[in-house]
């Protein structure tokens, strides 16, 4: 299963990397990488890429926010999951990106244990 | 000439004179208090002008204080993004290292397997250590946000002993980490009975600081005065009420004179000297209570006690 990880923070990238060592070993998970909104919505774009299921999205980003992102994925990719993962906690995000279909909404720092969780999830229901 | 002026007999004239000369004395006098009356009007005029040069340097202080609050909000995201990243990479480190030592086992004993083991226990301990540092540092990040982010208005099921804990301590350490850092002696006498209760936390906390702060300042100039025999108290309690809840702040302080007791309240009332009190602490918290649905009543002896008594309903929705 591949999944994608945008965030403008590079050093998420290497944190991913190690949190999900094992998954990624085994090659149950795939796990790209967008440092913007612009370049996630590339990456998608791009025929030859094989399918990415989630999108794991920061808010706060510059250029691209993060909620609008998610709107261009739903309405571009609408078979992808997108989940915002925000700095702040706010409830004024978090119904913004409920309302423009996020599955779920994590608060930073990330709980990788219900990141890994929410991952499994979508394993398993596939 | 005219023959009026001809007819008027000496006496007349006299008489005539007397009463203009009257009327003119009249006129002095009512010019006199006129321009009295119109000096007390400037008088007041000017003191409305000082009361408004006054409010305006208090409301300038309070948008410094905002701007203030602000920054410190702006800061404290700043930091909260790197520190997520040094208690995220400690952590996993912690857990690599828990794999390696697993690892180790299945190899077979030497005094290089021991050597490794012992180096890799105290690198543990030492990303334990970043990690609680690293988890102190981002609680009070927290807390600075929690004050400057502004009260969303939500009253929650709130721990009141956990709060009055957290702040009590906060007002306490803030005020030893500022100029003029006193001792005090902090005795909290928590109903431990009391089950949570909707307030707005974020609210509520402010009130906390704001007494807590309150007391620091008022014992602080008491032992300028009575020097280090008088040892200062700083006492929180809380009672569970029923239907209510007590929640008491107390200092063995200078007290408050009658005199200025029922000004307390008033926004910008203060005996602070300068920029050191907006006056705006304990009109604040008023207003906080008030959104409670709670009260507030002030007792207080001079030189022996000042004693804020809240009481807030079990039941605010
Ligand atoms: N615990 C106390 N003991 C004695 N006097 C007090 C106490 N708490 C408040 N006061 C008096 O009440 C005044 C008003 O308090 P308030 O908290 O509203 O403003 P402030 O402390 O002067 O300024 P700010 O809170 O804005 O820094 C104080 O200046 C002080 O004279
Ligand atoms: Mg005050």
């Amino acid at each position: 299963m591949k999944i994608l990880i945008v965030d403008d923070e590079q050093d998420v990238e290497t944190l991913f990397l190690q949190k999900f060592r094992k998954e990624i070993k085994s090659k149950v998970l795939e796990v790209m990488f967008a440092f913007s909104g612009e370049e996630a919505l590339r990456l998608l774009g791009e025929q030859d890429s094989p399918e990415v299921v989630y999108v794991f999205s920061d808010i706060n980003m510059p250029g691209m926010t993060g909620l609008e992102l998610l709107e261009k994925i739903k309405s571009r990719f609408s078979h992808i999951q997108v989940s915002m993962i925000s700095a702040y906690g706010d409830r004024d995000n978090y119904e913004k990106a409920i309302k423009s279909g996020a599955k779920g909404f994590f608060s930073k720092p990330v709980d990788f244990e219900s990141l890994k969780q929410e991952i499994a999830e979508l394993l398993t229901n596939k | 000439m005219k023959p009026e002026r001809e007819t008027m007999s000496t006496s007349e004239l006299i008489s005539k004179i007397t009463e203009l000369e009257g009327q003119i004395v009249k006129l002095t006098k009512q010019t006199k208090s006129d321009v009295s009356k119109l000096k007390t009007q400037q008088n007041r005029a000017d003191e409305a002008v000082n009361d408004l040069k006054v409010i305006q340097q208090q409301l300038l202080q309070q948008e410094k204080l905002a701007s203030l609050g602000q920054l410190t909000a702006g800061i404290a995201h700043e930091i909260k993004n790197p520190l997520n990243f040094v208690n995220n990479f400690s952590e996993l480190s912690m857990d690599f290292i828990q794999e390696i030592e697993e690892e180790l086992e299945k190899l077979n004993d030497s005094t290089e397997k021991e050597n490794i083991l012992e180096l890799l226990s105290d690198v543990k301990s030492n990303l334990h250590k970043i990690k609680h540092h690293g988890s102190r540092a981002d609680s009070i990040v927290k807390s600075m946000l929690m004050h400057s982010r502004g009260g969303t208005g939500t009253m929650d099921p709130t721990n009141l002993n956990d709060l009055i804990r957290e702040y009590v301590n906060l007002a306490f350490h803030g005020m030893r980490a500022n100029k003029n850092p006193i001792n005090v002696d902090i005795r909290l006498d928590l109903d431990e009975s009391l089950s949570k209760i909707n307030i707005n936390a974020e609210d509520f906390s402010r009130v906390i600081l704001n007494l807590s702060k309150n007391a620091f300042d008022a014992m602080r100039d008491k032992i300028a005065v009575k020097g280090s025999a008088y040892k200062s108290i700083l006492a929180v309690r809380t009672k569970d009420l029923g239907d209510k809840v007590l929640i008491v702040v107390e200092d063995n302080g200078p007290g408050v004179p009658d005199e200025i007791r029922d000004k307390l309240l008033i926004p910008f009332f203060t005996t602070k000297k300068g920029t050191e009190g907006t006056g705006l602490g304990l009109s604040i918290t008023h207003e906080i209570i008030k959104t409670h649905e709670g009260s507030l009543e002030i007792e207080s002896e001079l030189d022996q006690f000042t004693r804020f008594k809240i009481t807030l309903p079990k039941t605010t929705t």
